[in-house]
């Protein structure tokens, strides 16, 4: 009888799996995401790799030494501990990560604009205290700029009414407003001393929420060409809440990883950051597989660094609020030996 | 790659300011401390290579550097070594100009 496994589902909860239930699950990921991404299947040696990563039960796994990759944040610290900064002098010194993140609990460019002041002290006090390159970020956030929340008509409400014009007039009314408070809130931030801005979870809102961060990037390379621009994805695919609307003359509506990461090098992001949601109800390898499958066509062209985020329900690990150790690191260790990315 | 631990931070540095993908950043960090791209994950070799450039240790129970290079101060050293604007830094100079 084969002997069984134990390893996670994208939930998190730990079960027991054959090494041939492993195969055939990394086997189905692939197959599901080139289907759907109309990309490539992973390549016989891949999926050996991924089963050999997968199909153990160790508790913890790593990359060979020599080949580490920098680690970005989206986010850094709990907030409960201590101060902020604190938590990034923490991150510094005690985890040892390479690029630590000063960011507020309403993780929103919209809400920071409101305390951007005080925001940008901490960001002071941090450049002071640590000497990691600290960011500052927060997500695009579209939806806020629509009722209740903002002053723009509400395109959610708009849509199943069928009024498609003024949904789509109202998503370009609040990517404009956007664009303006991410490049308010940069400013500020710069100006306290901050290296890098972090636009996260992009595209959250459709395609109109990539747009603004787009637009934004471009116009804060242009004013800044030596900052740190790191634009990370809310999902493999841009929805198409507006669905005609474009970036140098390309549809966002409906991009893949590897066209967002087009977009995202002509804006002059420093960093891309490709999110692959996680299907809860499936094991860790058949979404490593499936994400892999989405990723490599982005990673094999890229020319500016690729940060997969790999966390909390994207990137192979599971969607739970303390992510095993054995789940993140066999995660880590096959976006690395696989597609070669630059960090995570 | 453990930030200031090693040479993580450096090589961030160069993903952020000049775009460069990883075995890149790597090659330049490791050519302007002379030491191997390997060295720059390694604490143990990082220690004694930061430490000989002014790039900042960090402050333990066990290893504190008052005399020696620390945060803002290695800013500048870093700024000067990997031949790259840090902001910071910049500021700094900015804001002090009359002394």
């Amino acid at each position: 009888m084969e002997p069984k496994i134990p390893t996670r589902m994208g939930d998190g909860s730990l079960v027991e799996m054959t090494r041939s239930e492993i195969k055939a699950d990394l086997e189905e990921g692939t197959q599901i995401a080139a289907k759907k991404a109309k990309v490539d299947v992973l390549t016989q040696d891949e999926l050996d790799h991924l089963l050999d990563i997968y199909a153990s039960a160790a508790r913890f796994t790593a990359v060979d030494i020599g080949e580490e990759v920098v680690l970005s944040n989206d986010g850094t610290g709990t907030k409960h501990i201590g101060n902020r900064v604190q938590d990034l002098q923490s991150y510094e010194t005690l985890l040892g990560i390479d690029i630590p993140e000063l960011w507020q609990a309403d993780y929103s460019y919209k809400a920071v604009k409101t305390n951007v002041a005080h925001e940008g002290q901490s960001m002071k006090i941090a450049q002071a205290l640590l000497t990691n390159p600290v960011q500052y970020g927060a997500m695009p956030d579209l939806g806020r700029y629509s009722k209740p929340d903002g002053p723009i008509p509400n395109w959610s409400e708009l849509l199943p009414m069928g009024k498609i014009d003024e949904a789509r007039d109202a998503q370009v009314e609040a990517c404009g407003m956007l664009v303006e408070d991410i490049n308010f809130v940069a400013d500020a931030m710069i100006e306290a001393g901050a290296d890098g801005i972090d636009m996260d979870t992009t595209g959250a809102a459709g395609d109109a929420d990539f747009l603004a961060a787009l637009t934004a990037c471009r116009q804060l390379r242009e004013k800044y060409p030596w900052l740190g621009i790191e634009i990370g994805m809310a999902s493999e695919f841009v929805l198409g809440m507006h669905g005609q609307l474009e970036y140098d003359g390309e549809r966002l509506a409906g991009m893949w990883p590897k066209k967002q990461l087009e977009m995202v090098t002509a804006a002059g992001a420093s960093i891309y950051g490709p999110a692959v949601n996680i299907n809860t109800g499936k094991s860790t390898a058949w979404n490593i597989a499936r994400a892999i499958t989405f990723i490599k066509p982005a990673a094999e062209v890229a020319t500016i660094p690729v940060h997969v985020n790999v966390g909390m329900g994207v990137g192979g690990v599971p969607t739970c609020l303390f992510p095993p150790a054995d789940a993140t690191s066999r995660a880590s260790k096959a976006f690395v030996e696989i597609l070669k990315i630059d960090g995570y | 790659m453990g930030g200031m631990r090693a040479a993580g931070d450096l090589v961030a540095r160069m993903q952020m300011t000049r775009r460069m993908r990883l075995k890149e950043a790597k090659e330049y960090v490791a050519g302007k401390l002379g030491c191997t791209t390997r060295d720059l994950s390694d604490p143990v070799a990082m220690e004694i290579i930061r430490q000989d450039h002014g790039l900042g240790l960090l402050t333990m129970t066990s290893s504190t550097h008052p005399a020696l290079p620390g945060m803002m101060e290695a800013k500048f050293n870093i700024s000067k070594l990997l031949d790259i604007p840090i902001n910071s830094v910049e500021r700094f100079k900015e804001r002090t100009t009359g002394y």
